[in-house]
């Protein structure tokens, strides 16, 4: 392998684990206050990226600025978040709290089911392809490669971004301590009189949002066609457990990780490539059964 | 003979003879069934209050090891065939399964579509072994040694499957009520009393899977004698999440339900699937999610409330050996 | 204090984050002898009870049981060791009857998993049945025990543990959530079972009068450490067990 290559690699790497890592850091944050790990988190990650495809094709023939792409990202993050997210929380999860686990997992499998189909009745079978936002942002030449500015600058950006900015958000804010008082104990929260039904609603719009819009900004880069939601909620999940369920900081080691094994395996051993993921989860949970971040308490008996 | 036992028994044998009235009913009949015993299997695993989104793996590699076996020797031999799948199911399950069982709920759903997805990605990158996305051909094979036409092989082939199907179905009711069984239920209600007796949930989990695979393994193997290809289709994700399905549909507390379950799917599927093809998926989850809010016990859970509700004398004994 | 060492606790430490909740127990525990832990909540009675059945590993220090090193041991082999376990909280299959619960037990302790024997036909159910009626229990035999009120939990739970036939037997408040007019009631059957059994007991109680009737030695527990053992004699009556400890309860 080449510098060259290993560049490359690290360039493909960063970029994909930063898409990662936030459809995988919404996913763990409503687990560790809902308790319901929502496979149809991968539905609200290709709906992010359907709209924006769909919307930013329709307006830029009609000749508007490809700079409104980025805009019409955050709008579209927001919109799955609180148009699709929002009503499968209040009318569906809310009603299943206290069922089985298996229960909980089959409801959420089901509304991922129901949520194929949705997208496949609105935007068909056929792939769109709209990369003006990757185009408008123009490349760079580091090391005698040259990369593009959307994928080796503004996606780690926005990935740490939203890191930092969550993690204000959740030391911060009022709402966000009551998250992680949720996230802590869910007993005394409530019992301190904290509206737990609010803080799930609000974590949930939140967690579908930040899937969305990772979506939405993976919709430059890649096709987007069926099947994708399918895709993202396994290696989400392959993330979210290699760094424990519930941590939002190992979300985006692991993502890291994933992102970068993945991309060596293009360039050494591409029939491996999509494996990577699940190896490296399965190597990783071999070994630390609660994940690289993941604590476990002993039950109370 | 009570109405309770009477109208399984009746139903069964209208299952048998129905081919005989309705030729074009064999093919899918036999496919129902095959479908119905790897529900079978994430029914037992439900019992113990696990659900696994990836059991198609095992369905799937006892499928390919038919697949393979026919191809290495030139056609196959049905019996063969199949035992050489249920084996090759058994031993990656058993490799998949000391793994998973070391998880619970979410993980083991989790974990179980990870393994599913692996193999799923090898049969597509691995073509010139595999076929890739194309699959394999699995010709028509022998019987006992027995070269067969087709319709007399479909014949066989779907008494074969439904006297499976039946032994299947008494083995894994009656591993239900035994010890070991109950045992395994535990696991849903409580695992750590289950240690401080003096046993390894993790094992009793494990024979539990196990008996999955065999179960899969068997419908994979005539799965694809009967459709006569394989592809990784068998594998995929949707696969999986359709046992889960009808194991929930037809009754996850009940042997009986799989075969019921997978019955009236597959009629449903073949006669409505034509209107519904593209929202298939969204029916799918609609029902599924009637099922678990309004019908928790499924189609034999109604059943047996409807039964509950005719009997005439009073009970003696109502304890359902079926839940 | 005679008989034969069962088990052995030697200097046995735990902590969680920054508290102590065992420092240095050093004690023995004898066969025939019932022994009483008393001690005011968060003494450390229930991690001594999770560490000697094997459910926390001790940051140092050691179990014996019939003189072996037991300290690594999962609960699962102290079971098969002889050493069972009674919970505050009643640990039961809620999806199954009162005998059901019984027989999982019994074909646990043999070993018997029988894979296609229906449970209710196994050797050990008569062996159960009657054990229920050692705890007076007969008559709720195929009741759901998810139905039970938790005097009746309780029994069980005990129950499921004798039916290990264990050589030493820990029970965590084994009157707790019993109806205090019943508790004497409630321990008598136990400890009768248990007499019949020939189980030494262990267990947890706040109760100083079931202690006083039912205890062959008592050892007071506070801050994770033992700070008295004795008869119960002696112990109940010294002054400082009055006053930091009993005093309490009263």
């Amino acid at each position: 392998m080449t510098l060259q290559l290993l560049a490359l690699a690290i360039f493909d790497g960063v970029a994909y684990a930063a898409l990662v890592f936030l459809v995988a850091v919404g996913l763990t944050l409503t687990f560790g206050v809902l308790k319901v790990l929502n496979i149809a988190h991968g539905s609200f990650y290709a709906m992010g990226a359907y709209i924006t495809a769909s919307i930013g094709g329709a307006i830029f023939a009609a000749g508007f600025s490809p700079w409104l792409a980025f805009p019409l990202m955050l709008i579209a993050g927001a919109l799955v978040g609180i148009v699709v997210g929002g009503p499968v929380e209040k009318l569906l999860l809310s009603r299943i709290y206290e069922l089985e686990d298996v229960l909980q997992i089959l409801v959420t499998f089901a509304v991922f089911l129901i949520l194929e189909d949705v997208q496949r009745l609105i935007w068909g079978g056929q792939p769109f392809f709209e990369s003006s936002a990757l185009q408008v942002l123009g490349t760079v030449d580091v090391f005698d490669i040259t990369y593009t500015v959307y994928q080796l600058i503004l996606l780690p950006m926005v990935a740490i971004s939203v890191l930092v900015s969550l993690r204000l958000f959740l030391r911060r804010t009022l709402m966000g301590k009551l998250i992680l008082a949720v996230t802590e104990d869910r007993e005394a929260a409530t019992s301190v009189g904290i509206n737990a039904e609010r803080v799930y609603f609000v974590t949930f719009v939140i967690g579908a949002s930040l899937a969305a819009f990772g979506g939405a900004l993976a919709s430059a880069t890649t096709s987007v066609l069926p099947g994708m939601g399918a895709d993202m909620i396994v290696l989400s999940f392959a993330v979210v457990a290699t760094a424990g369920l519930g941590r939002v900081e190992g979300a985006a080691v692991a993502a890291l990780l994933i992102g970068l094994g993945r991309s060596f395996a293009v360039y050494l051993w591409p029939e491996i490539e999509v494996l990577v993921p699940y190896l490296i989860m399965l190597f990783v949970l071999l070994i630390r059964p609660e994940g690289l971040f993941g604590t476990t308490h002993p039950r109370k008996i | 003979m009570s109405l309770r036992t009477f109208l399984p028994a009746v139903l069964v044998a209208l299952v048998a003879v129905l081919p005989m009235m309705a030729p074009t009913t064999q093919v899918l009949l036999t496919l129902a069934l095959a479908k119905g015993l790897p529900v079978l299997g994430v029914i037992v695993l439900l019992h113990a209050g696990q659900v696994s989104f990836g059991h198609a793996l095992f369905f799937g590699v006892s499928a390919y090891a038919a697949a393979f076996l026919a191809r290495v020797y030139g056609g196959g031999e049905l019996i063969s065939m199949v035992a050489v799948g249920v084996l090759a199911a058994v031993a990656v399950g058993l490799v998949v399964g000391i793994f998973v069982v070391r998880y619970r709920h979410i993980f083991f759903g989790m974990l179980n579509l990870a393994f599913s997805m692996i193999f799923f990605s090898v049969l597509e990158k691995f073509y010139y072994l595999t076929g890739g996305s194309d699959g394999l051909p699995v010709p028509r094979p022998t019987v006992a040694g027995f070269d067969m036409e087709r319709a007399g092989f479909e014949t066989v082939l779907f008494y074969l499957t439904l006297a499976l199907c039946l032994v299947a179905a008494w083995a894994t009711h009656r591993f239900l009520c035994s010890p070991i069984g109950n045992m395994m239920r535990t696991i849903k209600t409580n695992e750590l009393r289950l240690e401080y007796l003096g046993v390894s949930a993790r094992g009793v989990l494990l024979v539990g899977y196990l008996i999955s695979a065999v179960l899969c393994g068997i419908g994979g193997a005539l799965m694809a004698v009967a459709q006569g290809v394989v592809t990784p289709e068998y594998v995929w994700w949707v696969r999986s999440g359709e046992f889960v399905f009808i194991a929930i549909l037809g009754g996850s507390g009940s042997v009986s339900g799989a075969f019921v379950g997978a019955l009236i799917y597959e009629a449903v599927r073949t006669y409505a699937s034509a209107f519904a093809n593209d929202i298939w998926k969204m029916v799918l989850g609609v029902v599924l999610l009637g099922v678990i809010l309004y019908a928790p016990a499924g189609v034999a859970g109604l059943y047996a409330q409807v039964m509950d509700r005719c009997r005439t004398r009073p009970a003696n004994k109502t304890v359902d050996e079926d839940q | 204090m005679t008989g034969r060492v069962l088990m052995e606790a030697k200097g046995v430490d735990i902590r969680f984050g920054g508290v102590v909740a065992a420092h240095e127990i050093n004690i023995q525990i004898h066969e025939g002898h019932n022994l009483a832990i008393i001690g005011p909540n968060g003494a450390g009675k229930t991690t001594f009870l999770n560490i000697c059945t094997g459910y926390l590993k001790p940051h140092s220090g050691q179990i014996f049981f019939d003189g072996a090193d037991v300290t690594k041991l999962q609960p699962r082999h102290l079971v098969r060791k002889g050493v069972a376990r009674a919970f505050q909280i009643p640990q039961l299959f809620t999806e199954h009857t009162v005998l059901e619960n019984l027989l999982i037990a019994a074909a646990a302790q043999s070993r018997r998993w029988a894979p296609f024997v229906p449970m209710q036909r196994i050797p050990e159910r008569d062996m159960m049945v009657e054990l229920l009626g050692m705890v007076k229990c007969s008559h709720i035999a195929d009741r759901p025990v998810s139905e039970l009120p938790e005097g009746q939990r309780k029994l069980i739970d005990i129950a499921i543990a004798l039916a290990l036939k264990p050589k030493l037997l820990f029970m965590d408040e084994p009157t707790s959530g019993v109806a205090s007019s019943e508790k004497f009631e409630v321990l008598d059957i136990i400890a009768n079972a248990l007499t019949e059994a020939k189980v030494t007991a262990v267990f947890v109680e706040h109760d100083i009068g079931i202690v006083e009737r039912f205890a062959d030695e008592v050892a007071v527990w506070n801050r994770g450490e033992v700070t008295f053992h004795g008869t119960p004699g002696d112990i109940l009556s010294h002054p400082d067990v009055i006053r930091d400890v009993i005093g309490e309860e009263v």
